[in-house]
């Protein structure tokens, strides 16, 4: 299976290179972008073959290590193959 | 009394509190390499600054996994003073041992200057030396030293005077109202440097071990490193 772990700030949490990639983009005159949230996204293979096993896998990953649930909020993608 | 000073790929400021913590100590801490599993017995551990593993997937959130960070935690619990100094205290709170978390500064550049610090507890071994209210200089040196935490917390924090330094102004006033950049890093209610409910772990961002000789144009930071000796030893 593979998985993909998004990783962003939570809402409510200042996101300060965001605001930076919003008011660039505004700048470059692409008007109406709000709410610009800069993230991360993890990539990996997992040998584990059921799905709902491996979310929960990569749940227990984000809570130890992938995210900081302090300040940011994540989300987990499992796909065949 | 017997200092150890963790060592992780990529701290900086290891051999320099070695020294500014060995000359009020009298002999030097011990180096403990971040593999190690156990710390021989101690009576203080500093937790340096620097780029632990490079800062990789968050600051200090590599350093808190390794093993020698579980015999941190497991000593800090029984009671032994810990200090994280810059990305220690980003590693102290990726592991739990203090609440909230360090982003990235407001202004999102690394700063590189002396700042004004305002004492705002003086009951722990860290801080006991300075005086309630008293404005220190000490330098800071970082990208992610934006303290966050919730609400709720903040004010638990300040409500029972876990909060041991804050950012402000040369004359003592209030960073927000000071200007010049006072808060460098955006830190919720101006905070420099906080203590864990025993007391007994301090994180900060400031870095004292660098302003610990009058030769290097202060001597502010050792006040905290005699006061350590003088508690602990």
């Amino acid at each position: 299976m593979k998985a993909k772990v998004h990783v962003t700030l939570k809402q409510g949490v200042l996101d300060p290179q965001g605001k930076a990639v919003e008011n660039a983009l505004a700048a470059l005159g692409f008007g109406g972008v709000t709410g610009v949230r800069q993230g991360k996204v993890i990539e990996f293979e997992l040998s584990q073959t059921d799905p709902e096993k491996a979310q929960v896998q990569v749940e227990e990953m984000c809570k130890k290590l992938l995210a900081n649930t302090v300040i940011e909020d994540y989300a987990i993608d499992i796909a065949e193959g | 009394m017997k200092a150890s000073v963790i060592v992780f790929p990529g701290s900086n400021c290891d051999r320099d509190v070695q020294v500014a913590l060995g000359q009020s100590i009298g002999n030097a801490p011990d180096m403990v390499w971040h593999g190690e599993a156990e710390i021989p017995e101690t009576d203080l551990i500093v937790v340096p600054g620097g780029f632990s593993y490079g800062d990789y997937l968050r600051s200090g959130a590599m350093a808190a996994q390794s093993p020698v960070m579980r015999d941190v935690v497991a000593k800090a619990k029984k009671g032994v003073p810990v200090l994280g100094i810059c990305n220690g205290f980003q590693v102290l709170t990726e592991c739990g041992l203090l609440p909230g978390a360090l982003m990235r500064n407001a202004g999102l550049k690394f700063v590189c200057k002396d700042v004004h610090l305002s004492v705002e507890e003086t009951e722990s071994v860290f801080t006991g030396g300075y005086e309630k209210g008293q404005v220190i200089r000490i330098p800071i040196a970082h990208h992610d030293g934006n303290y966050y935490a919730d609400d709720e917390t903040l004010d638990r924090l300040e409500g029972d005077g876990l909060v041991a330094f804050s950012y402000c102004g040369p004359d003592g006033g209030k960073a927000s109202k000071s200007g010049n950049g006072a808060n460098p890093n955006g830190s919720a209610r101006d905070i420099a440097g906080i203590l864990s409910d025993t007391r007994t772990v301090l994180g900060m961002m400031p870095h004292p071990e660098r302003l610990s000789d009058p030769a290097l144009g202060g001597n502010d930071g050792r006040v905290l490193f005699d006061h350590l000796v003088k508690a602990l030893g």
